[in-house]
């Protein structure tokens, strides 16, 4: 029963540190290697981010409620909306996608933890530390300022290339007894996101061996949920696009801070390189940040309307049509910098041709509606939120797509809209959907729906009236990224709108984070499944326990969860299996379930995981859950400190080399020499 | 109610993308850089047919998915009387509408890649009898220099005379701040491994006359302009360039081409030499205190003195805009102050940096004395 | 029936036990060289632009093709050496796994050594990263493949002290199998930057 006497002598830890072992305490949450723990510090830590960049957004609004705007200098404003789109890509959307591939992954595909569980801490530590180090840049000569795509060689020269203003590159100021080159900003741009795509490359590497090798006995591919599939993709496409931005932008650092000359045109280096590296990392990213909100969607419309997921297998190859094809449009972002007729050509028609696809997600969403029996809960109303907003920023997409009228559009105020669009009316609906959703499964509480609808329309509402408006200004010929504007254009009205649905999404922001608080001990206790949901993670307590099962689950359909509870399928009179009753199999469904109705509770312990023999005979397991480790945590933040080096001039600069060098080797040399599992630790479970 | 709320909600978005779409949602302004109000004869014409075609394709599109969208949440929604046992009819998908709703959308894309196409390529012709302009992006003015014979090598920044009804090319380039461009085009080579200094990319956009093209430093781009319409266009650059890409802009001027061979002829003309008077003495300062290190003013004397040898205009400098015909543009320093205003131009002169922060013109702590004498010097600029 | 606490990282089943039938490192380390290709590929893709981006500076004629060639040799037969290795390792035969697994990491060590000797040439004729766009992507590309082996050689040197104290053995051969796949592609990356980066414009490819 036992497996500590199998553990050879050898394989004993050398650790310098005593184990942590502590499963709860705060202490425990800087060790912590269960995904689901990993999952929640993701989601509060990416909140964090996403409150800081929604401040930002609303000061840029302020600044441009009126023309002539004297809320912020034109420096200021510069810092803050290359930061607004950095923290809002690298430091929100993404580790929020993060935040709910590694709670619901494993619980989905009937697993016990990711495939690798401390590299999975490492990857949220080193994305916690690339986000503390790109904004420890505001105590040090100020925040990256050349936008989040960071064209050379507005890059390599700063903002304020002869130094009248903010300083330039030459000059060196002290900071605590250190000499900090200024005009460094876009140093901590380069090296930041460098560090950021490590945790997503290594994010991205746990997840598809996770999916691929890790599903419950029964979960084919075909059977998967299609959040898992979307997960699969997102991964696939971070595996791919992150090494390319991760030459970019060593190519970038390389010329800041080392004087190379990839994108200095005076040495013969080209600046459309640059962009061409930036986008074909670009644009997958999109994908990256729009895909699990669609996988989001495509889980929770089917519960809500009650019925299968229309097209199944349309959504998983559209989705990986829509991952191949992401590949092939980079150069739309570059319209206009002359690439030649043929090349705009192409890349104009594989633009185009990418609509196809997201509109058979389009289609198959409301088909999936369609003769359902709709709830209309917090969470489905943001999914069809999703479905109506992220079609109109798919229908400028496609105006997008007509080249010569992307002349017009490109660096306007229709491009913002555009991608507003998609990336809040779509990702970030999608991922408040997911949070109503799944709050339930991490917490054990509902969260209050009287607030959530609340949020949902003020939400609504504040992002129509925040960035339609925007469609009008661009077609009217105001520019992206302009820290003032002046008066008489016809511009005024239309900004001040704007900036009155900015602060209406910051109350709806702000209602949604009182909810996440308040629920957290006031929900209704939400049972094991409390929307009478069709997936896996469904089975198990409300929250799971550290093992996630005590018995994984044997996969027999696609919506496994409702056919448990739903055992005659495909007839029209299919009833719910009665309370105490007995399916297709006997002992499917314990005594005592009612069948729930929008916003009830169940009962907390859930009723499929007491006994299911009918499905899991042979499959159990002495659950043995790997140890916290500290190592990840170290290795991690050894990497902002090297990257210090580079900021900081001779000595200091070395000293940091050398510490966050140490750190990194030391914390993996202990992390290779640790064992997965103390052997000092329990057994979890039985 | 609820059903209302959404149905208001949706109801403007179509209103403001419909408003949009006819450029009358505007307030506070004349929409003088409307991307789809085309000058008559302009590239811009061509580009927004394109916009007529695919927008109320997009429109028709929303309307059908927002209705589907609602019809299938009033129908198929729960009622409070619903038997939640009672499943609805359990459908997995259907094969004949996946195909339908596939193809039927690539088609319409077809219709609108083919003109898309054909756009691409016949705003990449020009005329034979084009006239060339080169236009030089600073951080953060613009300058021309007309390139052909006929008009014998003028140079102006920020405002560009064009002729109506003839085609212009404009051969587009970046240099740095504090690079003088030179009166040599042989020190522009087309390609990526010329001399050019670093500049940074600047997207030249004038939205009733063309759509943008982005100036890469490194690179020469080309791009046409032209309209039978006498008028003012306004433009202004697009691309995030640094600290004072908000401030600046620039304006194109059609005249007829009687009024625009005039208006050559008259910038061909050096500067008087002015030799008394308060403007005799912003001569000389304009020397003294080295604004001619950057700037240029065709015909002015040696060391500024009335009785001096007049420099030769390749032997000026050319960092800040050339400013022997100043009076002449309508707007100045990105076209954001008016050349008119005295009151402009001494709070330009007392401090640059404070108008256009970031600007190459450094804050010379001028004497109000010293601003009056280059003011009068100045307005002798015609 | 236990869960294998000695699979690397694993909470799953052991290897055969995976959905897929191969173990997870194994997966994870194929996933990471697709990655790698395309952190490769970009770095190719920058050098083969500016392989004309001279700036007047010198170029390939610094390069020395017999040296390279050399070097490029052992580097291969430190492939076959990892061979060797692993079978000694599958076979049980700690002995021979340990002299081929030094005898990689030397092959190895002399090729960085190598590679190191014709850096500080170059540098001492005038060529570093600020000089031209060429040698910045020559620099880089080839630095970030030295930096490659170097981190191979630390794996090589772990595997030898491991299979010493006894914490490495015959059933870890699968560790053994991924860092060869590691050194595999690490020289079959150094086969395509020798074409790419040195015959081409050392033949005339580059043209100068």
């Amino acid at each position: 029963m036992t497996t500590l006497a199998e553990r050879p002598s050898a394989s004993r830890s050398r650790s310098p540190f005593r184990r942590p072992l502590a499963e709860t305490g705060l202490g425990s949450w800087f060790t912590t290697v269960d995904h689901k723990r990993i999952g929640i510090l993701y989601f509060v830590s990416a909140m964090v981010f996403f409150v800081i960049g929604g401040v930002e957004a609303l000061l840029i609004r302020l600044q441009l409620a009126t023309p002539d705007g004297q809320v912020l200098t034109i420096d200021q404003y510069n810092q803050i909306f290359t930061m607004h789109g950095l923290t809002m890509v690298f430091f929100a959307v993404m580790p929020l996608g993060s935040a709910f591939f590694n709670y619901l992954l494993p619980l989905m595909i009937g697993a016990r933890d990711v495939a690798f569980p401390r590299l999975n801490a490492f990857s949220y530590w080193v994305f916690l530390a690339a986000g503390l180090f790109i904004y420890s840049s505001v105590l040090l000569g100020g925040m990256p300022d050349g936008g989040w795509f960071g064209y050379a060689p507005l890059s390599l020269v700063g903002g304020d290339p002869l130094g009248y203003t903010i300083g330039d590159a030459t000059t060196t100021q002290t900071i605590a007894g250190n000499t900090v080159a200024e005009g460094q900003r876009m140093v901590f741009y380069s090296l930041g996101l460098q560090i950021a795509g490590i945790a997503s490359l290594a994010s991205a590497v746990n997840f598809i061996v996770t999916i691929l090798n890790m599903r419950a006995p029964g979960m084919t591919l075909m059977r998967m949920p299609v959040f898992v599939w979307m997960i699969l993709i997102v991964s696939f496409l971070m595996l791919f696009a992150m090494p390319v931005i991760g030459v970019a932008l060593w190519e970038l650092m390389m010329d800041t801070s080392f004087g190379a000359n990839f994108f200095d045109p005076a040495q013969g280096g080209d600046p459309v390189l640059w962009q061409h590296m930036f986008w074909l990392f670009g644009h997958p990213e999109v994908y990256i940040l729009i895909l699990p909100a669609f996988g989001i969607v495509s889980e929770i419309l089917p519960v809500f309307s009650r019925k299968p997921l229309f097209g199944y297998t349309a959504i998983v190859f559209s989705g990986i049509a829509i991952g191949f094809i992401g590949w092939g449009v980079w150069a739309h972002h570059m319209f206009a910098v002359g690439l030649g007729p043929v090349a705009n050509s192409a890349f104009g028609l594989s633009t185009m041709f990418i609509a196809v696809p997201t509109g058979i997600k389009i289609f198959n969403w409301i088909g999936t509606m369609w003769d359902g029996r709709l709830r209309l809960t917090t969470p489905m109303l943001f999914s069809i939120g999703l479905v109506a907003m992220f079609t109109i920023g798919g229908l400028s997409g496609v105006t997008h797509a007509v080249v010569p009228h992307n002349w017009q559009q490109t660096d306007t105020y229709y491009v913002v809209a555009h991608f507003h669009y998609v990336l809040f009316g779509g990702a970030i609906f999608g991922l408040m959907a997911g949070a109503y959703y799944w709050y339930p499964k991490a917490t054990g509480r509902l969260m209050n729906e009287r607030l959530g609808k609340a949020h949902f329309w003020i939400q609504l509402v504040g992002f129509n009236l925040t960035f339609a408006p925007h469609h009008i200004l661009g077609l009217n010929g105001m520019p992206r990224r302009v820290a003032t504007y002046e008066d008489g254009y016809g511009w005024n009205f239309w900004n001040l709108v704007s900036t009155v649905g900015a602060f209406v999404i910051a109350l709806g922001v702000l209602v949604f984070i009182i909810n996440l608080v308040i629920s957290y001990k006031r929900g209704a206790e939400a049972g094991p499944d409390p929307w009478d949901a069709r997936t896996v993670e469904w089975l198990t307590t409300s929250p799971p326990p550290p093992h996630n099962w005590d018995q994984v689950p044997n996969i027999r359909a696609r919506d496994e969860l409702w056919q448990r509870k739903y055992p005659t399928q495909g007839q029209r009179e299919q009833v719910r299996v009665p309370a105490g009753g007995s399916g297709e199999l006997e002992g499917d469904v314990a005594p005592g379930t009612t069948a729930p109705t929008e916003g009830t509770t169940g009962a907390t312990q859930s009723p499929y995981t007491i006994s299911d023999p009918g499905y899991d005979k042979g499959v159990r397991h002495d659950v043995h859950m790997p140890s916290p480790s500290y190592y990840p945590l170290i290795a991690a933040f050894g990497l902002p400190i090297a990257a210090y080096g580079v900021i900081f001039d001779q000595p200091a600069g070395f000293v940091f080399y050398a510490v966050g060098a140490l750190l990194v080797l030391g914390g993996l040399f202990g992390w290779v020499l640790e064992p997965p599992t103390d052997p000092s630790a329990e057994v979890a479970h039985q | 109610m609820r059903a209302h709320r959404r149905m208001s909600a949706w109801a403007t978005v179509v209103l403001l993308l419909l408003l949009g779409g006819c450029g009358i949602g505007d307030t506070g302004g004349d929409l003088a850089l409307n991307a789809l109000d085309p000058a008559p004869g302009s590239p811009a014409v061509e580009l927004d047919r394109l916009w007529d075609l695919v927008f109320p394709i997009a429109v028709g599109v929303f309307v059908l998915v927002q209705t589907l969208i609602l019809v299938a949440v009033f129908r198929f929604r729960r009622r409070k009387d619903d038997d939640d046992r009672q499943l609805p009819k359990q459908v997995a998908g259907n094969t004949r509408l996946e195909v339908l709703w596939t193809i039927i959308p690539a088609v319409v894309l077809v219709f609108v890649a083919i003109p898309t196409v054909q756009t691409i390529f016949s705003q990449n012709e020009v005329d034979d009898d084009a006239m060339n302009v080169r236009v030089i992006a600073k951080q953060y003015w613009f300058e021309f220099e007309y390139m052909d014979e006929a008009q014998g090598g003028v140079v102006t920044a920020t405002q560009l005379h064009i002729p109506t009804g003839r085609e212009v090319q404009l051969h587009m380039q970046s240099v740095a701040v504090n690079q003088a461009s030179s009166y040599d085009p042989a020190a522009f080579p087309d390609g990526p491994t010329g001399e050019v200094a670093q500049g940074v990319i600047h997207n030249f956009w004038v939205p009733r006359l063309a759509g943008k093209t982005y100036i890469v430093p490194g690179h020469t781009r080309t791009m046409k302009l032209s309209t039978t319409e006498a008028g003012l266009y306004l433009g202004q650059c697009a691309e995030f360039c640094g600290l004072g890409h908000p401030n600046m802009e620039f304006s194109v001027l059609a005249e007829d081409p009687a009024t625009f061979d005039e208006w050559i002829a008259a910038q061909a003309d050096p500067a008087e030499v002015v030799d008394e008077g308060l403007a005799a003495e912003g001569q000389q300062l304009f020397n003294d205190l080295t604004c001619v290190q950057c700037h240029a003013i065709e015909g002015y004397p040696a060391q500024g003195l009335p009785d001096g040898e007049v420099v030769p205009l390749d032997e000026q400098a050319r960092i800040g805009p050339n400013l022997t015909h100043f009076n002449t543009r309508d707007k100045f320093a990105g076209n954001i102050l008016e050349t008119e205003s005295d009151d402009d131009l001494r709070r330009w002169l007392e401090n640059p940096q404070r108008e256009k922060p970031g600007a190459q013109m450094p804050n010379l702590n001028l004497r109000p004395d010293q601003i009056d004498a280059l003011v009068a010097y100045m307005r002798t600029l015609d | 029936m236990t869960v294998d606490v000695h699979s690397p990282e694993s909470t799953a089943d052991h290897g055969h036990h995976t959905s897929l039938g191969i173990s997870n490192t194994k997966l994870a380390m194929w996933c990471f060289i697709g990655s790698e290709c395309l952190f490769f590929g970009a770095l190719i893709s920058a050098y083969l632009i500016y392989i004309n981006e001279r700036a007047d500076g010198p170029g390939a004629e610094l390069f020395d093709i017999e040296f390279t060639s050399a070097s490029t040799f052992i580097l291969l037969m430190s492939s076959l050496s990892m061979v060797l290795a692993l079978a000694g390792i599958q076979a049980g035969d700690m002995r021979r796994f340990r002299i081929w697994i030094v005898a990689t990491g030397l092959m190895g060590s002399v090729f960085l050594a190598g590679q190191i000797y014709e850096f500080t040439v170059f540098l001492s004729e005038g060529a570093n990263v600020t000089v031209s766009p060429f040698w910045s992507a020559f620099f880089l590309l080839t630095g970030f493949h030295g930096v490659h082996v170097a981190f191979g050689i630390l794996m090589l040197i772990a595997a030898w002290a491991s299979s010493l104290t006894g914490r490495l053995r015959m059933e870890n051969a699968e560790t053994i199998e991924n860092l060869g796949l590691y050194w595999h592609f690490v020289d079959v990356v150094w086969i395509l930057l020798f074409t790419l980066v040195y015959l081409i414009p050392a033949l005339g490819g580059g043209g100068s």
